[in-house]
């Protein structure tokens, strides 16, 4: 069972009261684009072991979504963050390279 | 080999069991080898048995980082049918359940397959027709499967509640020739024949990296050692993604936690298996009397073989309305498998972006059932090139739009 923060509405609660909306900062494809800039985005998955950014929404609270960092090897919750940016912040990133020195950034994210 | 028999079975009564042997060796890792598989769990022991039995190659590595079987092929509910809807699937997964009707005489090894028959109920009205459909479907592609009313369900299963108050048993999907098998023993029989055709079968051999050269592979590193191979089929459920990462291509996949659990044995109540998607559980009854149930996967990527325990919480809430004689029964152990989830919930089975590199992956919750079609149709991929089972199941569908959804089928674990 993992313990969520949500940063929209400053509650913290467990698994149940989320979903969970798979792999987080996606760069979207639109008209115009390769097939394989759209097979990219629509199917390819990062799915790391590890590290892993994603998508979370509160939908039995605030109903709001946001961002969360999680290691997929130990179910370890790094932090949340918003889902208004591209990239997940510093402050995320510090806390991961604090837990795994020698961790780096997969494509995706 | 030694054949099993009931005459070495008298054998070995008379002198104290001495002479039993082991089933297959434990090898050491040779230095190369025509085909590599990565993956001991039924589809690689699977695809390594063909590619000996029909097509003669036999200089052949099966490599597991664990031990045999102990990925999902031993952690399954080894529920096996075939009433899916996409002509694809129908081929695939019937050649697989007719190839498990003969599977313990071609192996010498009993299986303990168990046509028992397989009932998925209907309980809204939304399934009803997506059931007849099926049926439909099931019988232009020579499936036999039939719908029936709920009156033919309760006379299957008397202990089923079939007027619940939220989701009433309407009918069902029933498949006669399909059941369960004794999940352990399909990757050691199959690791047997292996062995006996000369092929090695490596344990606690974890592949770390995957060598290649001018865009072909040339061989895997692995905490063995540095291991060459002319070809190399990636046969590793939920760690498909995380393979392709070491050849450096990507797949449409995602590894989730599917969660499943026993009750403590008791008489036999129930000789078929019933699935009931709409509430996402689903039950049979071991050989030993256990309630073997099962469930939705978790929504959260997880590579850690445990799930959240709310999940179980829901299944069993499910299933009593359906099952009330199970809010008595003690539930026994609980455990998690990592599977490999497609978006059309389909599997893969094709070449990849690396030259010599083949995938076999994708069968998410339900690739028990496929093991025997799906080695028979990967080892025909790898030793010519193409498959007719596996022409639709190749990674360009996703480029080209061509889905093979299953999602209705598959929507539940199983
Ligand atoms: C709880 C649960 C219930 C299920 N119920 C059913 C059911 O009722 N019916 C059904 O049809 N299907 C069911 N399934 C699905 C089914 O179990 C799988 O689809 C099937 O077993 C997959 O077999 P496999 O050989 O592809 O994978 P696995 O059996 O997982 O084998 C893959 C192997 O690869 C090894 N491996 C991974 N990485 C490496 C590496 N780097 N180097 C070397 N080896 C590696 C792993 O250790 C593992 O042993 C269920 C699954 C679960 C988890
Ligand atoms: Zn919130």
């Amino acid at each position: 069972m993992l313990t969520i923060h949500c940063p929209n509405c400053g509650i913290t609660a467990e698994e149940t009261e989320f979903h969970a909306g798979g792999e987080a900062h996606l760069k979207r494809f639109g008209p115009g684009s390769s097939d394989a800039e759209f097979e990219s985005y629509l199917f390819m998955r990062d799915n790391p072991k590890g590290v892993h950014f994603e998508r979370w929404r509160h939908n039995n609270g605030c109903g709001k979504w946001f961002h969360v960092a999680r290691d997929t090897t130990t179910l370890e919750v790094f932090g949340s963050y918003s889902a208004q940016t591209t990239e997940p912040p510093q402050d995320i990133l510090d806390v991961i390279t604090d837990r795994h020195p020698d961790w780096t950034q997969g494509r995706n994210a | 080999m030694k054949k099993y028999s009931v005459f070495a079975v008298a054998r070995e009564a008379m002198r104290h069991h001495t002479g039993w042997t082991r089933a297959w060796r434990d090898a050491a890792p040779k230095k190369k080898y025509d085909v590599i598989i990565i993956g001991a769990g039924g589809h690689g022991l699977a695809t390594a048995y063909y590619l000996g039995k029909n097509f003669g190659i036999t200089n052949v590595a099966i490599l597991e980082k664990g031990w045999l079987g102990g990925g999902n092929t031993g952690r399954n509910t080894t529920i096996i049918r075939s009433n899916y809807l996409q002509d694809p699937s129908a081929a695939i997964y019937e050649k697989s359940r007719s190839l498990y009707e003969t599977m313990s005489q071609d192996l010498n090894y009993n299986v303990m397959f168990s046509p028992r028959g397989v009932i998925m109920l209907a309980q809204t009205e939304h399934e009803v027709r997506g059931y007849k459909r099926t049926a439909h479907a099931n019988n232009l592609q020579g499936v036999s499967t039939e719908f029936i009313g709920p009156e033919k369900v309760k006379q299957l299963v008397p202990i089923i509640n079939i007027d619940g108050p939220r989701y009433p048993v309407l009918g069902g999907l029933w498949q006669a020739r399909g059941g369960t098998a004794r999940h352990d023993a399909v990757a050691w029989g199959y690791a047997r024949a292996c062995s006996d055709m000369g092929m090695d079968v490596i344990q606690k051999c974890e592949v770390t990296g995957i060598r290649q050269s001018g865009g072909k592979v040339t061989g895997v590193s692995t905490n063995k050692g540095d291991i060459d191979c002319d070809k190399l089929g990636m046969v590793v459920a939920g760690h498909s993604g995380h393979l392709a990462d070491m050849a450096g291509f990507r797949l449409p996949i995602e590894s989730v936690s599917l969660q499943a659990l026993v009750s403590e044995p008791i008489k036999p109540c129930m000789d078929v298996v019933v699935m009931a998607n709409t509430v996402h559980g689903y039950m049979s009854q071991s050989d030993k009397g256990e309630m073997v149930i099962g469930g939705g996967t978790d929504g959260y990527n997880n590579y850690t073989q445990r799930g959240s325990f709310h999940h179980i919480e829901e299944t069993v809430r499910a299933l009593i309305e359906t099952f009330p004689m199970v809010s008595r029964l003690k539930m026994l152990r609980q455990w998690g498998g990592i599977v490999d989830v497609t978006g059309d919930r389909s599997p893969i089975l094709s070449k990849t972006p690396v030259e010599g590199v083949f995938v076999n992956c994708g069968w998410g919750t339900g690739g028990f059932k496929a093991i025997p079609g799906s080695g028979w149709a990967m080892a025909e991929l790898m030793a010519k090139g193409r498959s007719p089972l596996t022409d639709a199941f190749g990674l360009n569908r996703f480029v080209e739009g061509r889905f093979i959804d299953e999602s209705v089928a598959a929507g539940v674990a199983h």
